[in-house]
């Protein structure tokens, strides 16, 4: 996780971030912050820190830095400008702790586990929106598994991880708009127990929580998915996470798994 | 249509993304055909396809291109033509690309150049720096000409096949006497109509059997009524016509009264001998010498006339081409423009013209042995549409049918 000491919306790159609505530092510092007490103190999670940097408001979203398997770190190669600048910021971070660095050709966008997500032995990416789908054969080659590729078509799930969650090896929870007909055909065949997201749970984020064991963080006031998630035998925990929320992130874009 | 080839690698299969690119080049009015699928074995393992994607225009097949990109079809890098200077006057370097008479491509420099004039039976030559390929005759290659050897960097475009159900392509399965004429004269009458409206020519090949089957007037009829031109033929047409014109006799026999005239064998030499004394056809017609018939409406009407002789000709009219060479460079120079080329009566003259001609050119053989059609497609002009019938009838319904 990367504090949000220089988080701000200084851009806007995807439907939700406007300039005019800037984030409240205080309380995004709040915020994360009890995000990252819940995971390191209740949910017994370890978290490695990244040190800010100056200008580079977005770094809190950690996820997109890349994505991690065992001592492979396939780095990102971000669509916009604005977030290219992340890059050796999150490179130096590996390498520094002796990952094997595995760069994406240059002609293809990808945005780490943004939109890239395993669900039992098959990767999940999607592309269109931020990741090009010839990413997707690179990544095959270097996890050496399946990448089964989904073309998002909302632009406010502009990232896999803003509308698709595996929850385990056989459960994912997903948002069908969010994909065109082939996609949910996809999800249908390959995943054993497909739980759609209403709307208004999707809107505020449900699919991008993070899960640990049988917990499930996420954004608040998501009830539909919380109950069926309870029903389902899972512990959630709501946090406010609005801050991040207008820049179009919430729990999930705010971690990247390392193992 | 133009099209190029495209790959696609990855878990194309179980992502369904080889399914929705080739939905998606439907859906933007393209065409498609897989030319290779190679499945992974393992789930881990990739899978391959290469796609020819095909398109009516440039413009289509470039936005059907730039949408399967976004789903991970990315154009093959093709290769190159190999160009090899002729190194004599006169004949291709060895291995030389033969050419058909479809649509032809050549890559040259990353990009596809459109071969001009295609013509079967004959090398490529390309100027890189021009961006210009072309087919070139054997007879025309001169030392330096940059020539197309072996098969890589070359495209043959397949000739469309119509969505309507058009009488060429229903006729065009077989060759029979036993097809319904009328409708088929009336579609080729159409043919020609839409050939002129939209600005491109109409050439006949025609034999003396024209004339001799009192079909002459009839020829003669929609060449003065513009529906004619270009006129290609051999010796006998022209001096068949002529002597029906001078003496009302084709081989001596008079054509309105079906009985042969005393001396009439006669006939057509002496009307050879009028046309050289007078110095050419044109020139007959023009000292009033001449006043009727094919060759005559041929002059006034100002079409464009190659008549090629052969060994066995009397005379031959001044007219006539003996270098056959020379011929067929002065058919060449007439061809670009063609759409529609109906051959009557004619097994040479056919072949030689349909030897020239490109595939997309809709041609009509009619003659009263099927085996003209079927040399003549045999001979690689695929495309022809046989009507086996005396010419006469053919002649008079066609005629009737533009002229009325």
């Amino acid at each position: 996780m990367c504090p949000p000491d220089f988080y701000q919306i200084e851009y806007e790159i995807n439907p939700w971030m406007n300039r005019r609505r800037p984030a409240e530092t205080a309380a995004a510092m709040r915020q994360w912050q009890a995000l990252y007490d819940l995971l390191t103190e209740k949910l017994g999670a370890t978290v490695e820190l990244l040190s800010p940097v100056r200008g580079l408001p977005d770094m809190v979203f950690t996820a997109n830095a890349g994505l991690v398997a065992g001592d492979k770190f396939i780095r990102s190669n971000f669509r916009f400008p604005q977030r290219r600048r992340e890059t050796p910021v999150f490179e130096t971070w590996f390498r520094n702790r002796a990952y094997r660095i595995f760069p994406i050709p240059e002609d293809a966008c990808f945005e780490g586990e943004g939109d890239a997500l395993p669900l039992g032995k098959t990767l999940f990416a999607g592309y269109r929106m931020r990741s090009d789908i010839q990413s997707h054969r690179k990544i095959g080659e270097i996890l050496g598994c399946e990448v089964l590729s989904l073309e998002l078509v909302d632009p406010r799930f502009y990232h896999l991880d803003t509308c698709f969650c595996p929850l385990s090896d056989r459960a994912a929870l997903y948002f069908p708009p969010a994909f065109d007909d082939y996609g949910r055909k996809v999800i249908a065949e390959s995943v054993p127990e497909a739980v759609p997201v209403v709307q208004e749970d999707a809107l505020r984020f449900a699919c991008n929580a993070i899960v640990v064991g049988s917990d499930v963080v996420l954004h608040a006031g998501c009830e539909s998915t919380n109950r069926e998630l309870r029903r389902r035998g899972l512990k959630v925990h709501a946090l406010d996470l609005s801050e991040f929320h207008r820049a179009g992130g919430s729990a999930k874009c705010l971690v990247l798994r390392l193992s | 249509m133009v099209s190029e080839t495209v790959e696609l690698e990855g878990h194309i299969i179980d992502s369904l993304t080889l399914p929705k690119v080739l939905d998606e080049v439907m859906n933007y009015g393209g065409t498609f055909e897989i030319l290779e699928v190679a499945i992974g074995h393992r789930r881990e393992d990739p899978s391959r396809a290469r796609i020819q994607i095909s398109a009516p225009s440039q413009e289509g097949l470039d936005t059907i291109l730039s949408r399967i990109r976004q789903l991970g079809a990315v154009p093959m890098l093709e290769e190159e033509a190999v160009l090899v200077p002729a190194d004599r006057d006169g004949a291709f370097p060895e291995n030389f690309y033969c050419t058909t008479n479809l649509q032809t491509f050549v890559r040259s420099r990353g990009q596809w150049l459109e071969v001009a004039r295609p013509e079967m039976d004959c090398g490529i030559s390309v100027d890189p720096d021009r961006r210009e390929a072309a087919t070139i005759p054997m007879h025309r290659v001169k030392k330096g000409d940059r020539i197309v050897v072996g098969h890589p960097g070359i495209k043959v475009i397949p000739l469309e096949r119509s969505a309507d159900r058009n009488v060429f392509e229903f006729m065009a399965s077989s060759v029979s006497s036993e097809k319904p004429k009328g409708v088929v004269i009336k579609e080729i009458a159409a043919q020609i109509r839409a050939a002129k409206k939209s600005g491109n020519k109409v050439m006949v090949v025609a034999g003396p059997a024209v004339v001799h089957t009192g079909a002459g007037m009839h020829l003669e009829r929609l060449i003065e009524n513009g529906w004619v031109d270009i006129l290609f033929a051999g010796n006998a047409l022209a001096v068949h016509d002529i002597e029906q014109a001078l003496y009302g006799t084709s081989l001596g026999v008079y054509l309105e009264k079906g009985i042969p005239a005393k001396e009439g064998h006669e006939h057509h030499l002496r009307a050879i001998n009028t046309i050289r004394r007078a110095g050419s056809i044109r020139a007959a017609v023009e000292r009033g010498i001449l006043k009727s018939g094919i060759m005559a409406a041929s002059v006034r009407k100002r079409i464009e006339v190659v008549l090629a002789g052969s060994i066995r000709d009397d005379g031959p009219l001044p007219e006539v081409m003996t270098d056959m060479v020379a011929a067929q460079d002065a058919l060449r120079k007439l061809l670009p423009g063609v759409s529609v080329c109906v051959m009557i009566a004619t097994m040479l003259h056919s072949i030689a013209a349909g030897n020239l001609l490109p595939a997309s050119v809709k041609l009509v053989c009619v003659d009263i042995n099927p085996a003209v059609v079927t040399k003549l497609t045999d001979r690689g002009s695929f495309q022809a549409l046989g009507l086996v019938t005396d010419v006469e009838p053919f002649l008079r319904e066609l005629c009737r049918n533009l002229t009325e």
